[in-house]
């Protein structure tokens, strides 16, 4: 039985709603070593034998079934670059539950920089959610970098829940995507700053098959001296149809820069790009506050609300 | 019950100064229904801005069972039994109508409870309580919830500034069945509404008429109805706009 002691147990929670140890396959790592891992008869973890990090292979047409890979970490300064590959079987229907939760009570920096490649067979469909979470209040800034690249082959789907509420210091996420014919991504981020944070979000998605779509679409707060940039690109190689949204509210002294990037190199590619940054509406608080709620009250709702 | 006692509203306007209420002085009786009528700019939801406190009067007091709450930001009126329904009910995104509801009955109510509230105003319970209070609502939707909070916070002054606008005459329909309902168990509370639409002015206990800032009649709907529908002030509102020659037929 793996031994996991309170700080891991409240990451673990935060980033992938872990109470225990989770059922089916997992690899739980812990200040740069594995504390746990299993495999299933459909899904084969093995660790890399040249780098650090993991293979995960999951067998063509595995249904109903879910992997855990969070990542904790505990000891400040600690600075880890780690590769993680998913090869997703044709047919496959998986759940995948990343995240990474860093406590920092000390001085130095601690890092994170997670290399996420996945595979996505043939009309296979992967549901993926990564949740980031900082706490402690160490003078270390708790940093996590990851790159995330997706190549999904004809009438796959992808649907990607990214999550970053709390207590990250820096993030500078760098997510692309080549999708063949036929192939869907959906992508919804969520991410709120504070602080002195910087975020920064990447996308590049190349579709390339006819029939593909993606649908990449950001909600974001930045509150106190936060900066945030959201950078999503689409290009359409084919017939294809894109849409990217960035929804911002920003607050206090925050900063957003919104960077909306569309490339047609096909006639038939219908590409959509929505963006708006704006202060929380002055009649949504009023409402809330005609309800009885104060200010404050009525600002944590509607942010908790938009985040949701 | 309410008292206004001599309300002024002033705002700057280009310099200059504009009187938008202009020594207004009411009461709202318990357990009676009463409702504004009276030209559009008359300031009729500015008056029920003043009451929910999100504008300040310039000048003059408003009490609520006895207390002094013209100071008291939005927030304590809400605390001390003011509902307000708003004209142009507000969208949020992510917010649930669910959450609005509890956020309005102020206590953790269930599902089923908040249910009770939507049924009550006419809306297929199970089809909204999970829906997002934003723009795929429509404006009668939207207006239905709006009430539905009111019911829900369950204050002594409720202030509905004209529930009619904005939905279409078949969803008013239902919505007049709902005002009756309110008006058969007002028991211990009362309620204001701004209205043009003769059949809420039909449910009223007394009617007040509003023109330019100042009352102009003041009275039970017997004695007031009358004198709005088909007589002097009802037909100069129109003869405003000349009738247009050699054109329409119809």
């Amino acid at each position: 039985m793996i031994q996991i002691d309170e700080i891991q147990r409240r990451l673990l929670k935060e980033v992938a709603d872990l109470h225990q140890i989770p059922e089916g396959a997992y690899n739980i790592r812990s200040n740069g070593a594995a504390l746990g891992r299993a495999s299933t008869a459909n899904i084969e973890i093995t660790p890399k034998e040249n780098a650090s990090g993991i293979d995960i292979r999951i067998k063509p047409g595995t249904k109903n079934e879910s992997v855990h890979i969070p990542v904790v970490m505990t000891q400040s300064g600690l600075k880890e670059l780690v590769y993680n590959d998913f090869y997703i079987g044709e047919g496959a229907d998986v759940v995948i539950v990343a995240g990474c939760g860093i406590d920092n009570c000390g001085p130095e920096d601690s890092e994170h920089d997670g290399i996420h490649r996945f595979y996505v067979g043939k009309g296979a469909k992967v549901k993926y959610v990564e949740k980031h979470y900082g706490s402690g209040h160490g003078k270390g800034k708790r940093i996590l970098n990851p790159g995330t690249e997706v190549y999904m082959e004809e009438d796959s789907t992808m649907e990607m829940e990214m999550v970053q509420i709390k207590g990250v210091d820096d993030t500078d996420r760098t997510t692309t995507a080549e999708l063949a014919k036929g192939a869907r991504l959906v992508v919804r981020e969520r991410l709120m700053t504070h602080g002195e944070q910087t975020a920064i979000s990447t996308y590049m998605v190349n579709l390339n098959g006819e029939g593909s779509s993606a649908d990449v679409v950001s909600r974001s707060v930045a509150r106190d001296s936060s900066y945030q940039k959201f950078d999503a690109k689409l290009v359409g190689n084919a017939a294809c149809s894109g849409h990217t949204e960035c929804d911002s509210i920003i607050m206090d002294k925050g900063r957003i820069l919104a960077v909306p990037g569309l490339e047609a190199n096909d006639v038939d590619a219908a590409l959509v790009h929505e963006a708006a940054i704006g202060k929380i509406a002055g009649d949504q608080i009023i409402k809330l506050m005609t309800l009885g709620l104060t200010e404050h009250e009525a600002e944590e709702q509607i942010i908790n609300g938009f985040l949701k | 019950m309410l008292e206004l006692q001599d309300i002024y509203f002033n705002v700057k306007a280009d310099d200059a100064k504009k009187e938008i209420i202009n020594g207004i002085s009411l009461t709202i009786p318990d357990d009676k229904l009463v409702v504004i009528t009276g030209p559009n700019g008359g300031g009729k939801s500015t008056l029920a801005r003043l009451i929910a406190g999100i504008e300040k009067p310039t000048s003059g007091r408003i009490l609520l069972n006895g207390e002094d709450i013209t100071e008291m930001s939005i927030t304590d009126r809400a605390k001390a039994g003011i509902g307000f329904a708003f004209q142009q009910p507000v969208r949020f995104k992510g917010i649930q109508v669910f959450d609005l509801i509890r956020l309005a009955a102020g206590t953790r109510i269930n599902v089923s409870e908040a249910c009770n509230y939507l049924s009550a105003v006419g809306l297929c319970a199970r089809d909204y309580i999970n829906r997002e209070v934003n723009s795929s609502l429509s404006g009668g939707e939207l207006k239905r919830i709006e009430i539905a909070t009111v019911l829900a916070k369950a204050p002594t002054l409720s202030v509905f500034d004209e529930p009619e606008a904005g939905i279409d005459l078949w969803s008013f329909q239902n919505l007049i069945e709902v005002f009756e309902g309110m008006r058969r168990s007002i028991h211990g509370s009362s309620i204001l509404i701004i209205s043009h639409q003769e059949r809420i002015l039909n449910i009223a206990d007394e009617i007040i008429v509003l023109k330019d800032g100042r009352l102009t009649a003041q009275g039970t709907r017997d004695e007031i109805m009358p004198e709005l529908t088909g007589t002097a002030s009802a037909v100069k509102e129109c003869s405003r706009i000349s009738p247009r020659k050699g054109g329409s037929a119809e």
